[in-house]
């Protein structure tokens, strides 16, 4: 019986990308999955998705919520009897993810994660406080309320500070310049 | 006098949450005789987040740091096991994939710099182990923490994916420094399982689960304290705990402390400069006959 593969070019798209050529070897022994202290919590566990990206399951592997749910705790990657760098799997599917629109409709790790990254393409550097502040805001105002008794413990015991960290002018510029171009197409022409 | 290049992070900065990791090894490095020297301008290493942004930008934003390590010399010390990772991995990509190190060296140069890939990244703790040693390290304690029961928590990333740290499931040498200080490490099944990690922002349930079970398997092996050498991880387990009791109906109160504040008490030094202070669960009365 012939199988069906959906999509033939998402196994040669994600084998392309540093660290994702692993999926070319995967045994299906299950170790990833087992390890995972999420899994429970994935639509699809992780070996799974490697099956499925070998399916050519494209909409169905870009639409999971198990990438999203890594914890990027490596367990998994040094289980793996192949060596296959799952961490980095599991990003690359969230950049293909995000990039195609496509995303878990499940999860609002995005919103922390573009928070995030606003923060170094502005300033550098991440303000734990302000980042959080901003998810809460932009996902759920009233989860504000619920948080008020730990940032309370960290105030109290001075660990927040409402200032928010940054490079110098000369060194954002640099910073910006080097962004700039590595995200090019193609980024060395 | 030893020197390393070193790189704080956004958790160990002077706004960031786990300042007290930062200020402690500052005080701990002076009795050991060693100087970590500020990489100038700094950026946040992308973690994550900028991984899932844009591949080549992530590694990009690395090597900035690492070409300006470089002009400095010597190793790099990232205390943040985030950093460390995100950092470490940009020096093996560059060597292992040609094409992105083409692109990153470009992108360098769009910002007048070069890298060469000598800057070799590490953390605190294996600075301390093998560059000054179990035997140095006892030979400068002056209040023995004799009776002190320890349970030291690596969690994921300073020993994976693997950097040549220590075993990756069942790492000890944090368990022989605390020894070293006359403390006793205490068995702690879960020491390199997950916190949560920054999922404890978007995903608290998952999260607050994994801390509970890290508590559970500490207090299980009959600790005082925890310490750790990640400061995600002491977010998590210190700030979260109360969190914890209210959900799952517990009384945890275990104190949680960079191991380098622990240090600093067994080599007698003052508690505003490990600031001792800046733990939500007090460790006061764990270590009041030690000061």
């Amino acid at each position: 019986m012939e199988t069906e593969v959906k999509d033939k070019s998402l196994v040669d798209e994600i084998s392309a990308i540093p660290g994702g050529e692993g999926i070319k070897v995967c045994m299906q022994c299950g170790t990833c999955t087992a390890s995972c202290p999420n899994a429970d919590l994935m639509d699809h566990a992780p070996s799974e998705l490697i099956a499925m990206i070998r399916a050519g399951m494209r909409e169905e592997v870009l639409a999971s919520n198990a990438p999203w749910l890594c914890l990027s705790c490596y367990l998994c990657v040094v289980r793996c009897p192949r060596d296959i760098k799952i961490t980095r799997l599991m990003h690359v599917l969230e950049s293909l993810a995000e990039k195609s629109g496509a995303g878990s409709k499940h999860t609002t790790t995005p919103v922390m994660y573009k928070g995030f990254n606003t923060f170094i393409a502005t300033r550098g550097r991440i303000s734990e406080l302000w980042l959080m502040m901003r998810y809460y805001f932009q996902t759920n105002p009233f989860k504000a309320i619920k948080m008020i008794p730990v940032a309370l413990g960290l105030f109290t015991h001075q660990r927040v500070s409402l200032k928010i960290d940054k490079i110098s002018p000369e060194g954002i510029k640099q910073l910006q310049a080097i962004i700039k171009k590595a995200e090019s197409p193609g980024g060395a022409s | 006098m030893k020197q390393y290049a070193y790189y704080p992070g956004c958790a160990l900065s002077p706004e960031g949450f786990g300042k007290a990791f930062d200020w402690s090894t500052r005080a701990v490095n002076k009795v050991l005789d060693i100087e970590f020297k500020e990489i100038p301008d700094w950026n946040c290493c992308g973690s994550v987040p900028y991984d899932t942004l844009h591949e080549v930008a992530s590694f990009a934003v690395c090597a900035r740091n690492l070409a300006l390590a470089e002009k400095i010399g010597g190793d790099v010390v990232a205390p943040c096991s985030s950093c460390y990772v995100f950092l470490s991995r940009t020096n093996q990509y560059l060597k292992q994939y040609p094409e992105i190190k083409k692109q990153v060296d470009a992108a360098l140069a769009a910002g007048g710099l070069e890298y060469h890939g000598n800057a070799r990244v590490r953390k605190v703790l294996d600075v301390y182990v093998r560059d000054v040693g179990y035997d140095a390290i006892a030979a400068k304690v002056k209040k023995s923490l004799g009776g002190l029961k320890v349970a030291c928590y690596y969690g994921c990333q300073e020993v994976r994916p693997i950097f040549g740290q220590d075993h990756p499931e069942f790492p000890r040498y944090m368990d022989k420094l605390v020894n070293a200080l006359g403390a006793e490490a205490t068995p702690f099944p879960l020491k390199s399982r997950c916190c949560g990690g920054s999922l404890i922002i978007s995903e608290e349930a998952a999260s607050l689960d994994l801390i509970k079970k890290l508590l559970d398997s500490a207090i299980g092996g009959g600790a005082d304290v925890m310490v750790t050498g990640c400061p995600l991880c002491q977010l998590n387990v210190d700030a979260y705990q109360s969190m914890v009791n209210r959900k799952y109906k517990t009384n945890y109160k275990l104190p949680v402390l960079f191991f380098t504040q622990l240090m600093g008490v067994a080599f007698g030094l003052e508690e505003k400069d490990l600031g001792l202070k800046t733990s939500i669960v007090p460790a006061g009365k764990a270590l009041a006959k030690y000061k």
